[in-house]
């Protein structure tokens, strides 16, 4: 029972990451048109940002929450700037290949630099020890990340579904033109949104970085199985893709108890099921 | 994906390209008697190949797979298996992979197809990412090790491959018939009626072309050289490991293709010329400026150099040559 509650909190906490991850995806694509795929080496950077202001200023968890997402979340500002502001034109397929290339490029030069092994990050006194459930032990961090991740998930959805702000997103989601029309600046809420994407797959980053190793391949193991998340849910709905996230974490989690063999490959079978009987996505709309 | 105007459709840029594998076969041919290393060539021969699979797919379907590798890497691990543990002979092991990976274009393209554009290459690349785990995990692959030491065996009985020019000339061979089916499929009516599909989906649908069909069929012939590439990369090597299953080798073919000129017939074959090149040169390491770049740093050139080919090379070697003969003869 212990092993079987054990694996389900796992399965809690990779879904936070996968629902973390697949929603900025989910935002990002949206607007642009554009499947990010730098948000995996963008979670990596989250990562390593906290890592190295700890290890080299002594700038703790804390304010890495804070600062790395703003910092990563510019340099997401620049890349759209300078190099995805020119793709809108073309085919959507071409911002797959740029991002492609800039999550090799960004994953190269930190495997060049660090190693491709993992640095272990030094978690805050605060989150030492866990409570006793009785039927399991909960380490505070890790009620602390599923919590965490819920709020920040609710905290999106809430803005883009429910506030005038993220009305005319989801307007100039639908017809960016006509939102133009009525005086909206669309292309800067467009480099905002990448920006904020980018920011949360950093942050998502930073509270991954005390559960999981810091390093250059963190990101290229995870944004695939969130691409089979996003499939899965389908790119519709952003309730949707959190929910997605969440559920699979889970399925994937109770896989490794019941039969450990299938548990790098469950996400991907049900993506195959998915396809078959629902192509669209569980939330998705055909577009 | 919307080909930059590609001239290279026309009957002019068909036998351009003719002319050009004519040449490159001759060249080919010599190669080795003027000092040029036949390994080399024989391992962009396959990757060659492996590009022109996989253009026949992008540029002419318009359909990105972002996982083709597991074509590439299935092929080769039946390949090496069955001439290696099972003992057939070389022709027919290369056979068995081929068959393999058809078969598996059979089941995944009935799957990717059901979703276009960025969904299809998310589809390919997580359908491609559960082959790799399965590489991992089934034991004949012998997982990080690959099978290794596979015989080259004898070529239908009386080739002896273990010589290293009879390997390569078959090699030479199986390329220049593979491409030649390639080109034979693209100029064909099916050729056409795919690149209608891909230039307007609804309007070849309401001209009565079943396009599902066409694209099925298009996904199936470019996983099975994909996988004749992948197979005969196992002879080659006398290896089949898991770098040729894993999603890097995915992102590669597609640069290949890219690079090259996409919705060219020889684009593919320059665009893997120049990345293997590229690998081989970097592999003993070469310094720039007083900094020593190694194998090391392949990732990030690569990398580089998508981003370079999208932000302003989009038609590739081959297509912007097309394009400046076409500005000339205008």
């Amino acid at each position: 029972m212990q092993a079987l509650f054990g694996q389900l909190l796992i399965g809690l906490i990779n879904g936070a990451f996968y629902a973390m991850l697949s929603l900025g995806l989910a935002v990002i694509f949206g607007l642009l048109n554009i499947i990010n795929f730098t948000h995996g080496a963008q979670y990596m950077l989250g990562a390593f940002a906290s890592y190295l202001l700890l290890e080299k200023l002594g700038i703790g968890y804390g304010w890495s929450l804070l600062i790395v997402p703003i910092v990563i979340g510019a340099l997401g500002v620049i890349i759209e700037r300078t190099m995805l502001a020119r793709l809108y034109k073309l085919d959507h397929l071409y911002g797959l290949l740029l991002t492609f290339g800039l999550a090799l490029i960004l994953q190269g030069v930190f495997t060049n630099i660090f190693g491709s092994s993992g640095q272990p990050y030094r978690l805050p006194d605060v989150f030492s020890g866990g409570y006793n459930l009785g039927f399991m032990y909960l380490p505070k961090y890790r009620a602390w990340v599923v919590l965490m991740s819920l709020v920040i998930c609710f905290g999106v959805w809430y803005v883009i579904e429910r506030t005038k702000l993220g009305s005319y997103l989801r307007a100039a989601t639908e017809n960016a033109a006509l939102v133009q029309a009525f005086g909206v600046d669309v292309p800067r809420m467009v480099t905002l949104t990448y920006g904020f994407g980018v920011a949360l797959a950093a942050l998502a980053g930073v509270m991954a970085a005390p559960i999981y190793q810091v390093a250059p391949q963190m990101g290229a193991n995870i944004i695939i199985v969130v691409f089979a998340v996003v499939v899965i849910g389908g790119m519709g709905s952003i309730a949707g893709a959190i929910l997605t996230g969440f559920a699979l974490g889970v399925i994937e989690g109770l896989t490794k108890y019941f039969y450990p063999e299938a548990s790098s490959t469950v996400i991907f079978v049900v993506m195959v099921i998915v396809l078959i009987f629902r192509p669209a996505g569980l939330f998705g709309r055909e577009r | 994906m919307d080909a930059p105007a590609s001239p290279i459709a026309t009957r002019n840029g068909s036998k351009a390209s003719l002319a050009a594998m004519a040449l490159m076969t001759a060249a080919l041919l010599v190669a080795p008697h003027v000092g040029v290393y036949p390994v080399f060539l024989m391992k962009a021969l396959c990757f060659a190949l492996f590009a022109c699979a996989f253009n026949l797919l992008l540029g002419y379907g318009g359909l990105l797979s972002f996982g083709h590798a597991m074509f590439l890497g299935s092929a080769g691990y039946v390949c090496a298996h069955v001439a290696k543990v099972w003992g057939w002979p070389t022709e027919a092991a290369i056979l068995a992979g081929t068959a393999v990976s058809t078969a598996m274009g059979v089941v995944v393209g009935f799957l990717a197809i059901r979703r276009q554009g960025i969904y299809f290459a998310m589809i390919t690349l997580a359908i491609a990412q559960m082959v790799f785990f399965f590489a991992v995990q089934a034991p004949f692959t012998h997982g990080e090790d690959g099978i290794q030491s596979v015989p080259r065996g004898m070529l239908f009985g009386v080739i002896d491959l273990s010589h290293g020019l009879a390997m390569y000339y078959t090699v030479i061979v199986i390329f220049v018939a593979a491409w030649l089916f390639i080109y034979r499929v693209v100029y064909s009516p099916f050729g056409q009626v795919l690149k209608a599909i891909k230039e307007n989906e609804p309007r070849a649908i309401s001209l009565g072309y079943d396009a599902d069909r066409y694209k099925l069929v298009a996904f199936i012939l470019s996983a099975a050289l994909a996988g004749l590439a992948g197979a005969t990369k196992a002879i080659v090597f006398q290896l089949a490991s898991l770098t040729d299953v894993d999603w890097p080798m995915s992102g590669e073919v597609v640069l290949m293709v890219l690079l090259g000129g996409m919705g060219t017939t020889f684009g593919p074959v320059v665009g893997a010329f120049i990345l293997v090149g590229l690998e081989s040169v970097l592999t003993s390491g070469v310094t720039i400026a007083g900094i020593t770049l190694g194998p090391e740093w392949v990732p990030v050139i690569t990398g580089a150099i998508f981003v370079i080919c999208v932000l302003a090379f989009r038609r590739g070697v081959v297509g912007e040559v097309a394009a400046f003969f076409a500005r000339r003869r205008r």
